[in-house]
């Protein structure tokens, strides 16, 4: 094969692999800082993926457009989960908390199903074909656009958390839970807030995806499972190594698919965490294991 | 050893489980055949949840792939026989050291580097969802098209080579519900059992106490892991069909955690009140919404849903824990 | 009497504070030796490198003539150096026999032989009564002494204590005083870190102050509380 297929298939892979990050980081923010893990992660992005489906089949609206919109929608969703019903679970051991959303992710995928029916859906925009010629370079528009909002999104984020008094909070909140009791700080509402905000990046992840990706209802788990390869890869709380990781791994998938076969991808992924595990368990930007 | 199993044991303990023994034993004479591939379901959950529970219950340390031990012992075994004629009980004796290595890999790399809660559990996965593709991509069990066993109309059950009817294979998984029961209960009231414990509840104690925690999580993975794939190599001869993206699908992991999470994480009685439970629940929610006319796919997982988060929201420990002090019987607080 | 525990010139630096700095000291067999010093001094991070959690950055621990820096916390313990917290960690789920028993087991291959020790260790820190209660359900006083039985079901033959009087009331204090020098008095070798001066002045036969992780003053009690240097750093106004 020439080396341009490669490259090719290279930059698609990292442009998928930043909208991977994304959905990452949303993991990652809500485990920095709540400590659960969210098994339903994937499952909060299909809901996305359907919003989009639906607003797009139906209004004609175009995903990229309807992005914050359906980033909020998730906020508001993962801010009532984590009131409403994962919040007495936080002081919990793990294997309950993992019960309490594996139970949230079957009601999900089922909810769905119900729905939407088991077929596959996409959404074909105008510039579904599109792709823009730099040299022998050709880059496909829907991935180009993707990966820039996602890492849009990123840098917002970070922004929110570095820049303004409820991000410090949060931080607070992550780095000592008493003591963020202690000077008044309303954690569970703190807590609440960054679900919300790691549902929306997830959300936001999942709009973007829509473009790329067929879905079905039952994809949730498979994402959920790449975003805990990615956080782990990239370093648990990491926000440069949630999107290092997605590039990562982005990356690793599209060389596997073009080299051996598509439907052998994953594993190369997995074999990239047993690698990280084995030489740096911490994940490339990460500080130490917890 | 033998009359220290039921040391501490309440005469109206030994009586109820004699009342439930003899009736398991008894069910397949009154049950019909719908009944009995709904007891053999939960004989098969109550039995690998014993074996998740090891690891677990006991040791602390959450599994979320052991999938990946039923599908190496039913792919050995199935495999082995499929292209050599080997039988399943000879197959076992290839199948579960294959799924102890698995376990003793996984093991040692998590250990050694103190990988440990959430990174283990995803490294669980990690591995099983590795198999899942590795093995749809192996020729020699079929990939993903799947490996299939010769199956015939069988007038006699043969147990040698596990070809036969239902109620054959509920009675092994009966012994090995039984055996598994047994054997957990004398690990927890021996030597191993007292540091898994200690471990369980904190390892840097443990550690400072002269427990080498590094050695005892390997043994409790490998003997969790060995255990599990026995179930396997029953499954593939009860179902005589194997597909990776069926037996090594985190799903599966799944179900096999929820009956030990739902019935009580660490008691011995949890796996099989879990499963119990669970699978009587959610063929109860196929009936009802079948008897209601509802045919919705995915409306009975919703409800499966929903009856989960009931239970772990109201019932933290799970249910073995509430149930004994409810009928007065209760397990050493473990 | 010849040094059990010979420390030598051991540091620890963890990033840019040093905790420990060139610390050198023995603890004699059949001792009781207190090391004391302010919050910060570096005394926990002094115990944790003789416990084995930490390596020290620079020189040598020997125990019984065999050096034992750089072992597992496991390793160290089954050598014969049993430890507290100071934040106690009972195993809070299991009872008070089987958290004594798991100690037990580490010299005991039999569970009932376990059982036996566990129950004689038991009777000695006044906790026999409490035995089927939950770890998690005692008080604190009880959690400590707990601690310390645990610790002493593994036939350790230098006792670190870490702390084990703070919180007490002084009745409680006392008790513990005397337990602690009827196990001395049995061949026991101690090695204590405290607050409590009170308990200090009762138990130890030498005392090494500790400040910014060095040693500033080490000898018989009634030298070292006279020490300005100990005074000003340490104990201050603070009546003994």
């Amino acid at each position: 094969m020439p080396f341009d297929v490669y490259l090719n298939v290279a930059v698609g892979g990292l442009l998928t692999g930043l909208v991977y990050g994304l959905m990452a980081l949303g993991l990652s923010v809500i485990f920095g800082v709540v400590r659960v893990v969210n098994f339903a992660h994937g499952e909060m992005m299909t809901i996305a993926m359907y919003i989009a489906i639906v607003l797009f089949s139906a209004l004609h609206l175009d995903p990229l457009v309807m992005l914050v919109p359906i980033s909020a929608v998730l906020f508001c969703f993962g801010y009532a989960l984590q009131a409403g019903v994962i919040n007495p679970f936080i002081t919990r051991p793990e294997h309950s908390q993992f019960l309490l959303l594996v139970a949230i992710a079957i009601i999900i995928i089922n909810v769905l199903l119900i729905i939407f029916g088991p077929d596959a859906q996409s959404v074909q925009t105008s510039y579904s074909y599109d792709s823009f010629q730099i040299g022998k370079l050709i880059v496909d528009a829907t991935k180009l656009y993707a990966a820039a909002a996602a890492l849009t999104v990123a840098v917002a984020l970070y922004g929110f958390f570095q820049f303004t008094a409820i991000g410090t909070a949060i931080r607070a909140c992550a780095d000592n839970y008493t003591g963020a009791l202690v000077v008044g700080l309303d954690v569970k509402h703190l807590y609440a807030l960054t679900f919300g905000l790691g549902s929306a990046c997830v959300g936001a992840a999942g709009v973007m995806l829509v473009l790329i990706v067929d879905v079905t209802p039952s994809l949730g788990p498979a994402y959920t499972l790449l975003a805990f390869v990615i956080v782990i890869t990239g370093g648990l709380g990491s926000m440069p190594g949630a999107l290092l990781g997605g590039v990562l791994i982005g990356l690793t998938e599209a060389m596997a698919g073009l080299i051996f076969t598509p439907s052998a991808k994953s594993m190369f992924a997995f074999a990239i965490l047993v690698l990280v595990l084995l030489f740096r368990p911490q994940g490339i930007m990460g500080k130490k294991a917890a | 050893m033998l009359s220290r199993l039921f040391e501490n044991v309440s005469r109206r303990a030994l009586v109820l489980l004699g009342v439930l023994l003899v009736g398991l034993f008894g069910a397949p004479i009154v049950a019909s055949d719908y009944l009995l591939t709904v007891l053999i379901l939960i004989l098969y959950f109550a039995y690998i949840g014993q074996a998740w529970n090891i690891m677990m219950g006991f040791a602390g340390q959450l599994s979320l792939g052991h999938a990946l031990y039923v599908g190496l012992g039913a792919y050995t075994a199935a495999a082995l026989y499929v292209h050599f004629g080997i039988g399943p009980w000879l197959g076992l004796l290839v199948a579960v050291p294959i799924a102890g290595l698995a376990g003793a890999f996984i093991g040692y790399l998590a250990f050694r580097f103190k990988v440990g809660g959430v990174y283990f559990a995803i490294l669980t996965i990690a591995v099983a969802e590795f198999a899942r593709v590795g093995f749809d991509h192996l020729s020699w069990t079929n990939g993903s098209s799947g490996l299939f066993l010769p199956v015939a109309q069988y007038t006699r059950n043969d147990l040698w080579l596990l070809r036969g009817q239902p109620v054959m294979f509920y009675y092994i998984l009966l012994v090995a519900v039984v055996l598994a029961f047994v054997f957990c209960r004398a690990l927890l009231q021996s030597r191993i059992g007292y540091f898994w414990l200690a471990i369980r509840e904190d390892e840097e104690a443990a550690r400072s106490a002269g427990i080498d925690t590094f050695r005892y999580k390997m043994i409790a993975v490998i003997i969790s892991s060995a255990m599990t794939s026995f179930a396997g190599v029953i499954y593939a001869f009860y179902y005589n069909n194997l597909f990776p993206e069926q037996v090594f699908h985190i799903s599966r992991s799944i179900e096999i955690i929820l009956g030990p999470i739902v019935g009580g994480v660490g008691t011995l009685f949890g796996p099989i009140i879990g499963a119990f439970l669970l699978t009587g629940m959610s063929e109860t929610l196929i009936a009802a919404l079948h008897a209601l006319g509802v045919d919705i796919p995915g409306a009975k997982q919703v409800f499966y849903g929903f009856c989960l988060l009931l239970v772990i929201a109201a019932l933290p420990d799970g249910i073995w824990p509430w149930l004994s002090r409810r009928i007065g019987l209760s397990e050493r607080e473990k | 009497m010849s040094a059990l525990l010979k420390v030598d010139g051991i540091s620890k630096r963890f990033r840019g504070l040093l905790a420990v700095d060139r610390l050198s000291f023995d603890v004699p067999e059949g001792g009781i030796f207190a090391v004391i010093g302010p919050n910060g001094a570096g005394k926990t991070t002094l115990f944790n490198m003789i416990a084995g959690v930490y390596v020290p950055d620079n020189g040598t621990i020997s125990f019984a003539g065999e050096r034992i820096d750089g072992l597992s916390s496991d390793r160290v313990c089954q050598r014969g150096v049993g430890r507290t917290f100071q934040i106690v960690r009972p195993f809070p789920a299991l009872s008070v026999e089987d958290n004594v028993i798991v100690g037990a087991l580490m010299r005991r291959h039999d569970v009932v032989d376990a059982r036996t020790h566990a129950h004689e260790v038991l009777r000695r820190l006044d906790l026999y009564d409490k035995r089927a209660q939950r770890a998690s359900s005692l008080t604190l006083p009880d959690r400590k002494r707990l601690e310390v039985a645990r610790s002493l079901a593994t036939d350790p033959k230098l006792l670190l204590l870490d702390e084990v009087m703070a919180g007490l009331r002084p009745t409680e204090t006392d008790r513990i005083v005397s337990i602690l020098k009827e196990l001395n008095r049995d061949g026991l070798t101690i090695l204590l870190i405290e607050h409590v001066m009170r308990a200090v002045m009762a138990l130890a036969g030498r005392i090494l102050v500790l400040h910014h992780g060095a040693s500033i003053a080490e000898g018989a009690p009634g030298e070292v509380v006279r020490d300005p240097a100990v005074i000003d750093s340490y104990l201050g106004a603070e009546d003994i």
